[in-house]
């Protein structure tokens, strides 16, 4: 298929990989964090780290927006749900997310009327299809998924739909990077940097990773070879003895950012003080909220919403898990309290969060994998 | 904890798991045995997909209510008294779509079982559960391509049901057919009868019924060139079983619900036995690779209704793709893994870019992903 099999080349993965290998100083470890949930699912659909030596590891980040909702904001969506009259919208990734009284499928099973839908335009569309009741939309996702939600309220607002709202728990990148930043055991080498968040915000919000931490970033692309091409040019800058902020998804992410879609954001939402993350607790200035002037498509000030607030269990250690501290085994509640069935923390509640990768196939180690797969 | 430190810390150093990762591993494989659970209060969607919630309700349920040696082995059919005996309930929405009807998918789909049972599909019946106000010149197309899907399949609907819902409490029309066919060759197939050294054959692309109703729902503004491959496989089967004779062909299953991934995994635990799959291998058709592409979908959890999965004896390949091959429903038939000793219960994928991945039993239908 053109387009996607350029990019999935092997003969070129195993001349990328050598000169990864190459670049690898004896002796020393590498942990390089892909922050976005899209990457951790290509390093997982490709068995991308077959192509990395044992000294490089790869930490999975904290930029799965299903994954890093609070089990309250859940909870409260459920409840918005459950009102009378009222069609909740979703992406389906959001369907099977557990809060603490179960996910939209269990709310489904008790009467619920929530639907699947695969952009917020589509979410409009049933509201225009429904007058007579009133339609809400999940939203969910970083800047990625913002835009869209903002230009629906836009066209909501323009075409006069007045049974249509959004739920907003949409979260912004950069301060749950910083959070792991300025963690004082953070034993992180590098970023593989978002791609699609950064087609809207570009890459100038990163330059502060590499000037005041050190860290080099490379924004990559979601194509296998894209993501073994940023490894090497990360690697690159730590022999080369820099740290900045570089672009391997050029031929997508301008390094400005898309101002028509952050203008769209930014007239509709603003900043809240502060947010919570499931497993990473409260992070000010990380989330969106809608802008009093839209107040009509906001299902926050439309429906009451109880706001309760499920605490992680204090042993919840997904902080030290993302921060590549702590393995996934290490954490006080792993396969105890928390396990794919009953997830608590965010790397437990994707199947390709760390944990939940590890409670699968932890039993099997890599070398019998390979072992098994080897002709 | 400050005494563990130093020790996980040199554990993870070394790469070799430590003490406390052993202790926890063993823990996680103990819960991995324990009954199964139902944890829901209510049935919800996931249950009816075929992955893990689905197996789960069959075992905590249906297999604790109804517990006997010839539904124990949970295959397409039972066995009983040399024929093999089936049921299955049509309920897809949209009830007409590019290649087929619900009706087609009501007899080819009980057939298809019967077929993967070894057996020639005989006599089927037919029950249908209508809604008020359901229009009858659907009812009638309906039937129309029951009864040609029938005469294509050499069985007859000698039996059936017929009940009406109110207006509000059926999907317009829901069909279950039950069927009987004759198992008169020796070749015993089961999900428990693989062996390292066989190999897996799927019979044709996947995943295009499942793609093709996705896009038939009108819910995902993608268009595509596709049609749903909803066919009767009793004569690649016959074929199949006539060209490998004495035990070569172990186990057949018709990829329906949950794709191949879901039958392989269910084989792979049963036989105790693991695979490994080649991407570059499978066959699928390109609109379909496109739109799971698209979707955040893998093919191998796409269902279909007219392909299967067959596990054959290495040294019989080449005879069963013949076989497969010489009919128009196999012609694209492949090798597309083979069955190994270890680690047992897994399914593994040789991806097409050169890496490994586990390829695991999904808890309900795979779901569109935005990240």
């Amino acid at each position: 298929m053109r387009f996607v099999d350029e990019y999935r080349d092997a003969q070129k993965a195993q001349a990328l990989a050598a000169k990864i290998a190459s670049l690898c100083e004896p002796g020393r470890h590498y942990k390089f964090m892909e922050v976005c949930g899209g990457h951790t699912h290509t390093i997982y659909k490709h068995g991308l780290e077959d192509y990395l030596p044992e000294t490089i590891t790869l930490v999975h980040g904290p930029g799965c927006p299903v994954c890093v909702i609070p089990m309250g904001r859940v909870d409260d969506a459920i409840h918005i749900a459950e009102q009378p009259g009222v069609i909740m919208t979703s992406f389906g990734d959001m369907m099977r997310v557990p809060g603490g009284h179960g996910s939209f499928f269990d709310s489904m099973a008790q009467g619920a009327d929530i639907r699947m839908v695969y952009s917020p335009l589509d979410a409009l569309k049933v509201a225009r299809q429904n007058p007579d009741s009133q339609v809400v939309f999940m939203a969910i996702g970083f800047e990625t998924t913002a835009p869209s939600t903002a230009m629906t309220v836009l066209r909501a607002k323009a075409e006069e739909i007045e049974n249509f709202s959004i739920f907003c728990n949409h979260v912004t990148i950069i301060p749950a990077i910083k959070a792991i930043l300025d963690s004082p055991d953070l034993r992180l080498d590098g970023f593989i940097g978002p791609g699609h968040v950064s087609t809207v915000i570009g890459c100038r919000p990163y330059e502060f990773i590499a000037r005041d931490y050190g860290k080099p970033l490379v924004t990559a692309g979601f194509e296998p070879l894209d993501v073994l091409q940023s490894i090497y040019m990360i690697l690159l800058q730590l022999v080369e003895g820099r740290s900045e902020v570089e672009n391997q998804y050029s031929r997508v992410v301008p390094y400005d950012g898309n101002r028509r879609a952050l203008t769209a954001i930014n007239e509709v939402m603003e900043l809240r003080p502060y947010f919570e993350w499931r497993g990473l607790g409260f992070i000010s200035h990380s989330a969106l909220r809608v802008r009093e002037r839209y107040a009509a498509f906001d299902a926050e000030r439309i429906f009451e919403v109880p706001g309760g607030r499920v605490a992680d269990p204090k042993a919840c250690q997904c902080g030290e898990v993302l921060k590549g501290v702590l393995k996934p085994w290490e954490c006080k509640v792993f396969g105890t309290a928390c396990t794919p069935e009953t997830p608590i923390g965010t790397c437990m509640v994707s199947s390709e969060g760390a944990c939940a990768a590890y409670y699968n196939y932890g039993r099997f180690a890599r070398e019998r994998v390979k072992e098994a797969t080897t002709r | 904890m400050s005494d563990e430190r130093p020790r996980a810390e040199a554990a993870r150093d070394r790469d070799v798991p430590g003490d406390r990762e052993a202790q926890v591993l063993e823990r996680i494989e103990r819960a991995r045995h324990r009954k199964a659970r139902v944890r829901e209060e209510r049935i919800n969607l996931s249950h009816g997909a075929g992955g893990k919630a689905t197996h789960t309700l069959i075992e905590a349920v249906f297999m604790e209510a109804f517990r006997n040696p010839l539904l124990e082995p949970l295959e397409d059919g039972a066995i009983v008294d040399g024929f093999a005996f089936t049921t299955d309930s049509f309920v897809v929405t949209p009830l007409f779509f590019p290649g087929g009807t619900i009706g087609d998918l009501a007899v080819n789909g009980t057939v298809n079982d019967l077929a993967m049972c070894g057996a020639r599909p005989r006599h089927l019946s037919a029950g249908f559960i209508l809604e008020e106000g359901f229009p009858i010149a659907d009812l009638r197309r309906i039937t129309e391509t029951m009864a040609a899907a029938a005469e294509k399949a050499g069985v007859q609907i000698v039996t059936g049901d017929t009940k009406v819902v109110q207006r509000g409490k059926g999907d317009g029309c829901y069909i279950n057919t039950a069927g009987i066919g004759v198992l008169d060759r020796e070749t015993r197939l089961s999900v428990s009868a693989a062996r390292p050294g066989d190999v897996v054959i799927v019979s044709g692309p996947i995943g295009e019924h499942g793609i093709t109703i996705m896009l038939a729902r009108g819910e995902l503004d993608i268009e595509a060139d596709l049609t749903s491959d909803t066919a009767p496989l009793s004569a690649l089967t016959g074929l199949l079983l006539d060209a490998c004779p004495d035990g070569q062909v172990r186990f057949l299953r018709d990829a329906t619900r949950g794709g191949v991934a879901t039958i392989l995994n269910e084989m792979a635990e049963a036989s105790k036995v693991s695979v490994v799959l080649e991407e570059d291998a499978v066959p699928v058709k390109t609109a379909v690779r496109g739109a799971c592409e698209l979707l955040g979908i893998d093919p191998l959890y796409v269902a279909c209704e007219g392909r299967m999965v067959a596990v054959v004896a290495g040294p019989a390949a080449d005879t069963a793709l013949a076989a497969l091959r010489s009919h128009p429903l196999g012609a694209d038939a492949a090798v597309v893994g083979r069955i190994g000793e270890d680690p047992p219960g897994l399914v593994l994928l040789r991806t097409a870019f050169g890496g490994t991945r586990i390829v695991d039993v999904l808890v309900g239908d795979p779901l569109p992903r935005i990240c």
